[in-house]
């Protein structure tokens, strides 16, 4: 930097750039003014710190402070320096401030300056100026439009230096209002017979029409003759302004599709001509507007047989012919084969492509094993086939060590599988899953799952492999996967005692892995006593007694690996077992207790829930603790369609995040297990004082349900109770008018079931029908209140799923007397024309003490023979 | 299908913004082809230091781009100095790769032997050839002799 500042070069520096040019400056007497004036000012301040010294300066600072300190202070030279409009070290005090902005900086002030220095006549100056107004100016500031009048004159120098200059400048700060007062002037240089000139104004073009699409026509001519030189700058360039013009709009690309020919022969004479060592790269000519003139090929030949079909001969000559050895041949070829996929060009082709970027993957040179992986990802859906023949080295990407590699080979592995490799690929992704990096853990288990329910050759393949998912995936995989496991594994009743016993093998290897352990508890608990009887027919049978289950549950709640959600599967699996195990019950009992004051209180509660079971007679618990139904799998598909991953198993074990009932103490519980209360003579629990919010996503579940409000309750006993607010909105059923307000208690055919029991409400469902092959089903519902204080405002709304149409009828009155002292009854009408297991969700409020109270919960436990 | 080019006109440029910076992460040179639409303010300077240290980190088993936001980073290291380019998703990172080559080439030439001192000293010259390379974003020229032209009959004229 410091050669600037001598007097002598910059001078001589101005002068051969063009001798013409600042005669005037050369002059000895202008000279001699000069000098003397910079005697004068260096009597007053003494000269600025050269660049040089101010990097080296900078440099030396130790600390970020002492940096900091430094620049604060140089900035407040330059500062002083512009203030004085000393036009001496101009240039030396915005070249330092240039360094100091690319440090970070702030560098504004130095704006109007870069303005002063390009006003100047002196091209060192100029040069100086431009560079600062491109580093320093943008769009934002106004100061910006200032600057165009000198670039205008500039524009028009009779120097190439400085047009350049100024066409450098233009092309990275132009606006709107510059576009459109010097497209003009660009649309003249582009016409010029300078290349150097040509190649800037084209880009400068390009900025342009960005800038202003309405000036995109009188570039057109100009572009199009530009495609006629010889200069590879030129050519470049003009194909960079096609592109840009293409892209803008659909019109000029129809215009353009014409040039393919032309297009097609320069990129001919690239390959073909001989050796051209000005552009040529290890061997290959010019590949940078190789690349170029590819790309627009592609644009051009996109969506048009007729451009496409005029290029597929080049393109597969480009694609035999280019040297491999070397990144730039592959740069080229890469090139070529996204055009290839893009354009509408022959099946042959087509693989020839796909078959490049297969043997891309077995290159040593891993950014080129890159882009082929991501070129066939996107191509692998059109190209299915082609992309099949390299599973093997793809696979092999698998044990690529780099990150990126491996997760693009991962996703084009899945995208491979189909029924008749998904043995060996499911096998090669399972070794991956057990070695791979954290982060790939979740996708990878995720996507084995879901492959693995496509494509599975068998039941007993299919369970074996979401097991070792399970196993290498551990707890990195998602939540949703538990439930769905439980879901397969209880569908698949033939391997039921098979699936238990892998996993309790697996358990005793590893019980860190809580999603294994929850399913393995869940399996237990439901199949314990299969577990237990040996039933199993497999080679090597696991030999277990109630004890060594047990041991094992046992080890599983007291160890501190184990989660919250684990420990409550595990106390679930315990009390299952209590109706399955006959001879270990009191060790049941204290395993049980265990938890009777844990500082969890989901886990407390489960604990004394599931003791108080052993006060009742044993038949309710019988009852209570019955295998689950089997899951229908639409409802879990359509429960996953809505988001709701946590599959229905998941409610009978945890309920989460309940909405919390007033500042009543939340008391979470399992909710099914009081559904499931089927014998309507035993007693109620015992009241309890605390309000419970049920069902923790009923909400989402009533995406999927008709829903039908309880219609406006009668007034009784002189109580105005609220009408009923449908849940939904949209979702309406028209309130009908009472049609039988008497209980039918005693229906013979159905069992009677409690639909809900809570807070001493309870609600009794009895059913009807006209016969029993009909859809048609009526409920009777009979609410009553063991409370010491009456319910008002009781209000009963239901939602059924959608193949089922639900009527509710107006209730008997909606005050509940306390003390099982009355009743409120209501008419439901079920149609059920395709005969789909029933279910139901319930919501019921009502104000006890002046308490609102709103309550969910969901009944499974309809008698099947209701459907069937 | 498209996967190559993208129909939307969103690319403004090809090359976002062009970092030398040292081992250190120090930057030597630093360019903007894009207007930024906040100029280099805090959350600009942020993204430049962490598009730095994670250049800085790659090891070598792993390859030299990595997607970043919206656009694409390609680099390459040279001795104490590593050469960043910010691209538009669909640019071809191969040939982006060449092209840092052809960069640093040109400055082997120019330079006679590049390094961090000559880089750092010789601002002007270096935004200088840059100019004559990069455009807008988009490459002007590839051709050594063409590109130094300038420069050189810039320095002859100096020596003098």
């Amino acid at each position: 930097m410091q050669r600037f500042q001598k007097w002598s070069t910059l001078f001589a520096e101005a002068e051969t750039m063009d001798r013409s040019y600042m005669a005037d400056e050369l002059r000895p007497a202008r000279r001699r003014d000069r000098f003397m004036a910079r005697v004068k000012l260096r009597k007053r301040m003494p000269a600025p710190k050269r660049l040089r010294d101010l990097i080296r300066e900078i440099r030396a600072a130790r600390t970020a402070a002492d940096e900091r300190a430094v620049v604060q202070k140089e900035c407040a030279d330059i500062r002083n320096m512009f203030r004085e409009e000393d036009a001496t070290y101009r240039c030396r005090n915005l070249a330092k401030l240039l360094y100091i902005h690319m440090l970070g900086y702030p560098a504004h002030f130095g704006q109007l300056e870069c303005l002063k220095l390009v006003a100047s006549p002196r091209f060192t100056d100029k040069r100086i100026g431009y560079l600062g107004a491109m580093l320093l100016l943008d769009e934002r500031q106004d100061v910006h439009l200032l600057v165009t009048n000198s670039l205008k004159n500039d524009l028009n120098h009779q120097t190439q230096y400085v047009v350049s200059l100024a066409l450098c400048t233009l092309g990275e700060i132009c606006s709107t209002e510059m576009s459109r007062d010097l497209a003009g002037e660009i649309e003249k240089l582009l016409k010029t017979s300078n290349a150097y000139i040509k190649k800037k104004a084209a880009l400068c073009a390009v900025r342009i029409i960005r800038k202003v699409p309405d000036l995109m026509e009188m570039f057109i001519p100009a572009a199009r003759s530009l495609l006629n030189e010889k200069n590879h700058g030129v050519l470049l360039t003009a194909v960079c302004l096609i592109l840009e013009m293409c892209e803008l709009s659909p019109d000029t690309l129809n215009h353009f599709r014409k040039m393919v020919p032309q297009l097609v022969r320069i990129l001919k004479n690239l390959i073909m001509a001989g050796y051209s060592p000005e552009h040529d790269v290890c061997g290959v000519s010019d590949p940078f507007l190789q690349v170029k003139i590819l790309r627009l090929l592609r644009v051009l030949g996109r969506h048009d047989p007729e451009a496409s079909e005029a290029m597929n001969d080049i393109l597969a000559q480009v694609a035999t012919n280019t040297e491999t050895s070397k990144n730039v041949g592959n740069a080229i070829l890469y090139e070529t084969c996204l055009t290839i996929m893009d354009i509408q060009s022959e099946s042959g082709l087509r693989v020839l492509a796909v078959n490049i970027l297969g043997r891309f993957l077995l290159n040593n040179d891993k950014n080129i094993r890159y882009v082929a992986l991501n070129t066939l990802l996107k191509v692998v859906q059109a190209d299915y086939n082609a992309v099949q023949r390299h599973r093997s080295t793809i696979v092999e990407c698998l044990k690529d060590p780099d990150v990126s590699l491996k997760k693009r080979s991962m996703e084009l592995c899945f995208a491979l599988i189909n029924v008749n490799n998904i043995r060996s690929l499911v096998k090669e992704l399972l070794t991956f899953l057990d070695k791979c990096d954290p982060e790939f853990k979740a996708d990878c288990s995720s996507n084995l799952v879901l492959a693995a329910e496509r494509h599975s050759p068998n039941k007993r393949w299919h369970i074996d492999t979401v097991l070792k998912v399970l196993v290498s995936a551990g707890n990195y995989c998602r939540d949703d996967l538990v439930s769905t496991t439980i879901q397969l594994i209880q569908e698949t009743t033939s391997l039921h005692v098979y699936t238990t016993q892998c996993l309790v093998r697996a358990v005793r290897l590893d019980t860190v892995q809580q999603p294994l352990v929850q399913v393995c508890c869940w399996c237990i608990g439901e199949y314990g006593d299969q577990l237990v009887a040996g039933t199993c027919s497999e080679e090597e049978p696991l030999e277990l007694s109630e004890d060594d289950v047990l041991d094992m549950l046992e080890k599983i709640i007291i160890s501190s690996v184990s989660s919250a959600v684990t420990k409550g599967y595990a106390l679930t699996a315990v009390v299952k077992l209590s109706t399955r195990f006959h001879n270990t019950i009191p060790r049941i009992r204290k395993l049980l207790s265990i938890f009777g004051c844990h500082t969890d209180i989901e886990l407390q509660q489960r604990s004394v829930e599931y003791s108080s079971m052993f006060k009742m007679p044993d038949s309710i618990r019988t009852g209570l603790l019955e295998p689950m139904p089997l899951l229908e799998k639409t409802n879990i598909d359509a429960a996953m369609t809505n988001g709701d991953s946590t599959a229905v198993e998941e409610d009978d074990f945890v309920v989460k995040d309940e909405p919390r009932v007033d500042s009543v103490t939340k008391n979470a519980e399992s909710q099914s297990i009081l559904d499931l209360l089927s014998s309507p003579s035993a007693p109620p629990p015992k009241p309890e004082p605390t309000s419970k919010s049920a069902g923790s996503d009923l909400l989402d579940l009533l995406g999927d349900v008709d829903l039908s409000a309880g219609a406006a309750p009668l007034p009784v006993t002189g109580i105005m109770p609220m009408p009923a607010t449908n849940l939904l909105d949209g979702v309406t059923a028209p309130p009908t008018q009472v049609l039988n307000s008497q209980p039918s208690n005693n229906v013979t055919s159905f069992p009677a079931v409690t639909a809900f029991e809570k807070s001493g409400l309870k609600i009794v469902f009895a059913f009807e029908k006209p016969d029993p092959q009909s859809p048609q089903l009526t409920i009777t519902l009979t609410a009553t209140n063991s409370n010491m204080a009456q319910l008002d405002s009781f209000v009963f709304q239901a939602a059924v799923p959608k193949s089922f149409h639900l009527q509710l009828m107006s209730p008997s009155g909606a005050l509940l007397p306390p003390n099982n002292s009355g009743c409120v009854t209501q008419l439901i009408k079920i149609d059920n024309p395709q005969k789909q297991p029933l279910r139901m969700r319930l919501r019921l409020n009502y104000t006890m003490n002046g308490t609102p109270v709103t309550e969910q919960a969901e009944v499974n436990n309809f008698p099947a023979q209701l459907w069937q | 299908m498209y996967i190559g080019g993208n129909d939307k006109a969103s690319k403004a440029t090809m090359i976002k913004f062009l970092l030398i910076v040292n081992k250190q992460g120090h930057p030597r040179i630093l360019k903007y082809f894009d207007s930024l639409p906040n100029g280099r303010d805090e959350s600009v300077r942020a993204q430049e230091t962490e598009v730095i240290k994670k250049c800085l980190t790659v090891s070598d088993k792993e390859c030299s781009f990595f997607d970043y936001t919206t656009f694409k980073i390609v680099f390459r290291t040279y001795g104490n100095m590593c050469f960043i380019l910010a691209v538009d998703d669909d640019e071809n990172e191969l040939a982006v790769l060449e092209f840092i080559h052809n960069i640093v080439e040109t400055f082997d030439k120019y330079f006679e032997k590049v390094t961090e001192h000559k880089i750092m000293f010789n601002l002007d010259r270096v935004h200088m050839i840059l100019d004559e390379m990069i455009l807008n974003g988009r490459i002007i020229e590839s051709s050594k002799v063409q590109i130094l032209a300038p420069v050189q009959l810039l320095d002859q004229v100096s020596r003098r």
